[in-house]
């Protein structure tokens, strides 16, 4: 082996790295690029006022409170349903059906879940919730309606946390006489929980961007009063960034992409609260 | 089965009843057999080893007295198994109970994530005890028993998965102590531990039969030979389900096989 000379082999492997590093800068230029368009633009609307003031003028004048309280509303109404849901259901796929076709066909339905495009919810939300419950235009029928999108993502978490518990320490516990239910209720479900809550934070993220569901569900094009009753209609931050900028003529583009801004900030946050909820718990496993 | 000869450690086991009872036993894991027209009986308080080469279903034999191959699917049992008399594998037998009566002690040590306090409090409080005072009482008690307590009592709250391997093993065993069972059920318990850590549980296990029926799978000769009372050899047949070839005392069966193949496999010539 010469000092300094380049082999062939090192050579390809120089040039397999550069290739992958390009392709990861590729990767992230564009979030990169709307984030900090989003923030440069958007920055100069953030205002106390902005945060905290009712609309006028179709949204060209005022705040946006009404749209972060109806997104926030959206997200506790989404997760209240979808992940009692999603855990109880989690747990009897995992733990209690019997492997077979039937249960094979409904993870398979519940993997598709995730693949059913966000305005069919929607429709069938306008269909079940409004008009057959009598739900009307409303945030409980647009929770639901997220609900059952977020089903999906609570399932299959859920189903992933309990089955990373190791098959050894349900041995352990049912060896002493414990139920499945205690060993589930006691042993594997409090195991499970970082788990099960980065689901339900990140299926609480994805309902915040939703755009196509709410708008025949229960949104409002322009409401400048916070909602009352699960049964009023409601403002949301990405049906607002929609209408603020694309129908509503004379918009000032600051206030545009000021509700952008707000929406990134409030899902990103969610996403580095589940990155969080995850870190913590890997740390605490490993300290134990 | 006859059963008048002196124990190692001085009992006589004509003395002892039948604590466990197979008659003519097979195990299917779906179409496959695992073990086939299994009978023995094996007396109480004393040590019972299973042994055989791997695969010969010795797991899946020890398994079948606490019901744990139920978890299995497609697992099916023929024949009787019985515990004091009662088959165990009647519909009307709750198999909660029955695990309460017939604890087991894994391969691998499973402490549970939890402090040591809460390993050894889990069974009781599972089974109703709530009261801390009692399950204080229950939780030293247990750990005494299963010679671990003078090591640990210092750390009981805090993570049992801190604890060495040999210590981890010993608080499983602290943890069926604890829901004062009648039978242990062992699945090569110290497979996973160093020489030293796998005498002290030998040396507990010796303490334990006073009082308690054992039964241990090893796949360690000089381990069976040192620790046990009865010993059976179970060989995979041709078809690979699991017969008995022989079962007796294990001093007889050590030095006296009745079984070229018993012969062959202590002497080291397979397996």
């Amino acid at each position: 082996m010469k000092a300094g000379a380049i082999s062939k082999r090192q050579l390809s492997q120089r040039a397999a790295f550069s290739l992958l590093i390009i392709a990861t800068i590729i990767v992230i230029t564009p979030v990169l690029i709307i984030v900090l368009q989003i923030i440069i633009n958007g920055a100069s609307a953030i205002s106390w006022e902005f945060l905290t003031q009712s609309p006028s003028q179709a949204g060209k004048a005022g705040g946006i409170l009404p749209a972060i309280v109806g997104t926030f509303y959206l997200m506790l109404g989404t997760i209240v349903f979808a992940l009692p849901l999603g855990v109880m259901a989690g747990i009897y796929l995992t733990e209690y059906a019997k492997e077979n076709w039937l249960t094979r066909s409904i993870n398979l339905a519940i993997v598709n879940l995730a693949g059913v495009p966000s305005i069919v919810y929607g429709l069938f939300g306008l269909g079940i919730f409004v008009l057959m419950f009598h739900f009307g235009m409303s945030l409980l029928a647009a929770s639901l309606t997220l609900a059952c999108q977020a089903l999906a993502m609570t399932v299959t978490t859920s189903r992933e946390a309990i089955l990373s518990v190791p098959r050894e320490y349900r041995e352990g516990s049912l060896a002493i006489g414990a139920t499945r239910w205690q060993t589930i209720r006691h042993l594997v479900l409090p195991q499970a929980l970082p788990g099960i809550i980065t689901g339900a934070v990140l299926a609480m993220s994805r309902s915040a961007g939703e755009t196509a569901p709410i708008l025949v569900v229960g949104a409002a094009f322009f409401l400048p009063r916070l909602p009352q009753t699960p049964f009023d209609q409601f403002m949301a931050l990405p049906y607002h960034l929609y209408t603020v900028s694309a129908h509503v003529p004379g918009m000032p583009q600051g206030t545009i992409w000021g509700v952008a801004l707000v929406l990134l900030v409030v899902v990103l946050s969610f996403n580095v609260l589940a990155t969080i909820i995850r870190l913590r718990a890997r740390q605490r496993r490993l300290n134990a | 089965m006859k059963m008048n000869s002196v124990l190692s450690n001085g009992k006589v086991i004509g003395q002892n009843e039948t604590k466990l009872r197979t008659e003519a036993v097979n195990l299917y894991y779906g179409s496959f057999q695992a073990l086939r027209n299994i009978s023995l009986e094996i007396p109480e308080r004393a040590i019972t080893a299973i042994i055989g080469p791997s695969g010969c279903g010795k797991s899946s034999f020890l398994r079948l007295f606490n019901r744990m191959n139920d978890l299995i699917t497609g697992a099916r049992v023929e024949g009787g198994v019985e515990l004091d008399g009662i088959p165990i594998y009647d519909t009307t037998i709750d198999v909660v109970e029955l695990r309460k009566r017939v604890g087991m002690v894994f391969q691998k040590p499973n402490p549970f994530p939890m402090s040591v306090f809460e390993n050894v409090a889990f069974g009781p409080r599972r089974h109703g005890r709530s009261n801390l005072g009692e399950l204080e009482d229950i939780a030293e008690r247990s750990l005494h028993q299963a010679a671990l307590w003078d090591e640990v009592k210092d750390k009981l709250s805090q993570s049992a998965l801190a604890l060495s391997g040999g210590q981890q093993q010993r608080l499983c065993i602290a943890r069926v102590l604890a829901v004062e069972p009648e039978v242990i059920l062992m699945d090569e318990p110290c497979s996973a531990l160093d020489p030293v850590a796998t005498l002290k549980i030998e040396d507990l296990m010796r303490n334990l039969a006073e009082n308690y029926t054992i039964v241990i799978v090893t796949h360690n000769m000089q381990q069976a030979a040192r620790v046990s009372d009865m010993a059976a050899f179970l060989m995979m047949e041709e078809d690979r389900a699991g017969g008995l070839v022989e079962y007796g005392l294990t001093s007889e069966l050590f030095t006296n096989p009745k079984d070229k193949r018993t012969e062959d496999y202590i002497t080291g010539r397979f397996g």
